[in-house]
């Protein structure tokens, strides 16, 4: 029985890999690709008043991407939008206002420096204090401010154990809030979008890929990136083998072990939350080499935020949080 | 490389979430960052070893109570393939999650306990396996170390479940003896098993075809958006953005709109902006049409020359997943992949034991996890295949109008 199973395998296998099978294959870049493409435009399909939440980051920018080749030669059905901390690096906002100028596309900016004022909020305190929490406020105002029933984020499964369980499209309620136990049933590639008045539903398309998938993809496109996920020369400070880049956010101490190193950025959020990670790599391949090398996963390496407790990242879902 | 999305079922005893740990932590997908973190949280522990299966479980209440609740998406890969793990539930009460995770899985592995066998719950997940029809099952004997690695043990359980696989007319089966705890046969041969001359499950899992698994002779183009940009220069431009199904369009293909039934002829196909003579499934392409007839989200472009089946009374299977129970009378929202129609059940014929697989006829109320054969009506025709012929036209949901929550998973039949 074994061995023929094992015949049959090898006799698939030499027909698979013949080139006239893989005619009509997609490989899976382009699996994941068409899959995405599939989900923004159930997005335009069910929806009103879709957003795009753009950060900057690569991510996003992979978002944006996907929408050019779901949508062109036509407009995006959705702005794109971003909630800004204002403690965001200053090369992934001109990045920001670059590509969306280039694109013709809508941006709409949101700052939590006017939320925090408005709505009398508590500046966050310490070393690294990040307005990482505070985005969600500001968040729900915009949603509200537009009323915007469905929002594009670049989540991602892989990233973290709370994200591995959400569905494709998450809906939340009016306070934004996810719940992981009424999570509706997804089945096959039928996506339910119907929300009652106020609730809106957060919508990954790029649930399924990976960091390396995301690199590749990059790779392969030819997308432009801010140059701070290439290597450069920083003044970082050290913190619990962190490297954080020194800003006016962070408050200096006499203690603190400040030097240049040749840095790179492996994700791209708040100066305050980020760390960095020494690297030499310059262009895409050597990115991708590295990453394949390393032994430390994404957020793991890179978020402070994270960090917190073993909940983190479900407790900020469950408030409101991208 | 492509991807290959498979399911484990089993429950927590069966050691499901240690076989999802020992496949990530051998192919060296597990990150040391992520190592630490769960062995800070088994420290407590007697025997010292770390416990895999906290690597899959995300949820605080999960952790809390060392059950699965909800499907969780894992990922790794080698150098020939990318694997996407849907690791569900296994208890009957959370049928509707592994039912969620199944619905776009290529293969499934059934975990057997060695020390029982097939019990219940193997039945019940095979019966899940095979209404959703995926195309290939591995049946892992685990725990093959608590019965000192014993051949016998494990010729009887493949006779077992031989029969139930004969009785649910499930395709390709493969069985395996493992141990995930101690990585037995899982990446590399086992010294233990000198009698097994299979592959070991993650090359087997790297062997499987999955080509074959998408149709390419039947072409569905169900319509999600119009794109018309309306600018000067692409007045007359009016693109059908959709993907592809099932099936392959060329230029120049006769085509038939579905329900209306109107016909016309593939004028050109984009993807990503730029012409291609052909496109296939599951490509995401913009379809052009020779003649400017009505189509729009909702519809169906199919080929004239195999039109699909198109009814306003369909014969369905439907996993229950509603909190409310389902009755004859009730009305819903069918939805088909980018179709909305108005449905109501006309009649409940008989639940599906999911344990026996024996038909219950007449049955009162349906609850929440019960498997149904009913027919329903919907407000306008459907354009659909059966859903063991061609899946991805025949999977349907219901929707609860009021609470908008999706409530029925129908496999047309």
């Amino acid at each position: 029985m074994w061995l023929a199973r094992e015949n049959n395998i090898s006799e698939i296998s030499s027909i698979y890999n013949s080139k006239e099978m893989s005619k009509h294959q997609l490989d899976h870049l382009e699996q994941l690709e068409s899959e995405a493409i599939h989900i923004m435009r159930e997005v335009a399909g069910q929806f009103e008043k879709p957003a795009l939440l753009f950060s900057g980051g690569k991510d996003s920018i992979t978002l944006v991407h996907l929408a050019l080749k779901a949508f062109r030669p036509g407009k995006f059905p959705f702005p794109l939008v971003h909630i800004d901390t204002g403690h965001n690096f200053q090369e992934a906002l001109d990045f920001r206002d670059e590509l969306a100028e280039k694109l013709g596309e809508k941006l709409i900016v949101r700052n939590v420096a006017d939320t925090i004022k408005q709505q009398n909020l508590a500046e966050p305190k310490g070393k690294f204090a990040s307005r990482n929490a505070l985005q969600t406020f500001t968040l729900l105002d915009t949603i509200n401010e537009f009323k915007f029933d469905a929002c594009i984020g670049g989540a991602r499964r892989d990233e973290e154990k709370a994200r591995a369980k959400e569905r494709i499209f998450s809906v939340r309620d009016e306070f934004g809030q996810w719940d992981p136990k009424l999570q509706r049933p997804e089945l096959w590639n039928t996506y339910n979008g119907r929300i009652h008045k106020g609730e809106n539903v957060r919508v990954f398309p790029i649930s399924n890929w990976t960091e390396l998938d995301i690199w590749n993809y990059i790779r392969r496109e030819n997308i432009d990136l801010p140059s701070i996920y290439f290597a450069h020369d920083r003044e970082v400070l050290e913190h619990e083998g962190q490297l954080v880049a020194m800003s006016e956010f962070i408050q200096r101490e006499d203690t603190d072990k400040i030097s240049t190193r040749r840095v790179r950025y492996r994700t791209v959020g708040d100066m305050t939350c980020t760390a960095a990670v020494e690297s030499t790599a310059s262009n895409i391949d050597d990115i991708i080499k590295e990453i394949i090398a390393t032994k430390t996963s994404e957020r793991g390496e890179t978020r402070i935020d994270d960090r917190v407790s073993e909940a983190a990242m479900e407790d900020r879902k469950k408030s409101g949080y991208f | 490389m492509d991807i290959l999305r498979f399911i484990t079922a089993g429950s927590v005893d069966d050691g499901k979430s240690t076989l999802i740990g020992r496949l990530l932590y051998d192919s060296k997908s597990i990150m040391i960052d992520q190592l630490e973190a769960i062995e800070k949280q088994t420290k407590n522990r007697e025997d010292g070893d770390i416990d895999l299966a906290l690597l899959t479980d995300g949820l605080r209440a999960e952790r809390e109570q060392g059950i699965t609740i909800d499907v969780a998406y894992k990922y790794f890969s080698t150098p020939k393939r990318k694997f996407i793990i849907a690791d569900a539930p296994g208890h009957i009460q959370y049928t509707r999650n592994m039912v969620t995770g199944a619905s776009n899985a290529n293969l499934i592995i059934i975990l057997i306990d060695a020390r029982h066998g097939v019990i219940e719950q193997t039945r019940r997940h095979s019966i899940i396996a095979s209404l959703l029809n995926i195309p290939h099952v591995v049946v892992a004997i685990n725990k093959m170390d608590m019965v000192d690695y014993s051949q016998d043990t494990y010729n009887n359980i493949v006779i077992d479940f031989a029969e139930v696989a004969t009785s649910l007319g499930l395709k390709d089966v493969t069985y395996i003896p493992i141990s995930a705890l101690n990585g037995d046969n899982i990446v590399g041969r086992s010294q233990n098993f000198s009698w097994y001359e299979g592959l070991p499950l993650l090359d087997l899992l790297e062997n499987v075809e999955v080509q074959q698994d998408s149709d390419l002779a039947h072409a569905r183009f169900p319509v999600q958006y119009v794109i018309r940009p309306q600018t000067d220069v692409l007045h007359d431009y009016r693109g059908y953005a959709g993907k592809l199904i099932s099936g392959i369009y060329k230029k120049g293909d006769k085509v038939t709109v579905l329900p209306s039934g109107l016909q016309s002829t593939i004028k050109s196909i984009e993807i990503g902006g730029k012409e291609i003579e052909e496109a296939f499934a599951p490509q995401s392409i913009v379809l052009h049409l020779e003649d400017n007839i009505d189509v729009s989200r909702g519809d169906v472009i199919v080929s004239s020359n195999d039109l699909p089946k198109l009814e306003k009374e369909l014969e369905v299977l439907v996993c229950w997943m509603g909190n409310k129970p389902l009755a004859e009378g009730n009305r819903y929202l069918l939805q088909i992949n980018s179709r909305l129609v108005k449905t109501i059940v006309t009649e409940i014929q008989y639940k599906l034991d999911v344990n026996s697989l024996e038909k219950q006829y007449s049955p009162g109320t349906v609850q929440l996890n019960d498997i149904v054969r009913a027919t329903i009506k919907t407000a306008s025709p459907v354009p659909y295949d059966s859903y063991s012929k061609l899946s991805v036209n025949g999977g349907a949901i219901l929707i609860d109008e009021t609470s908008n929550v999706t409530v029925g998973a129908c496999m047309i039949q």
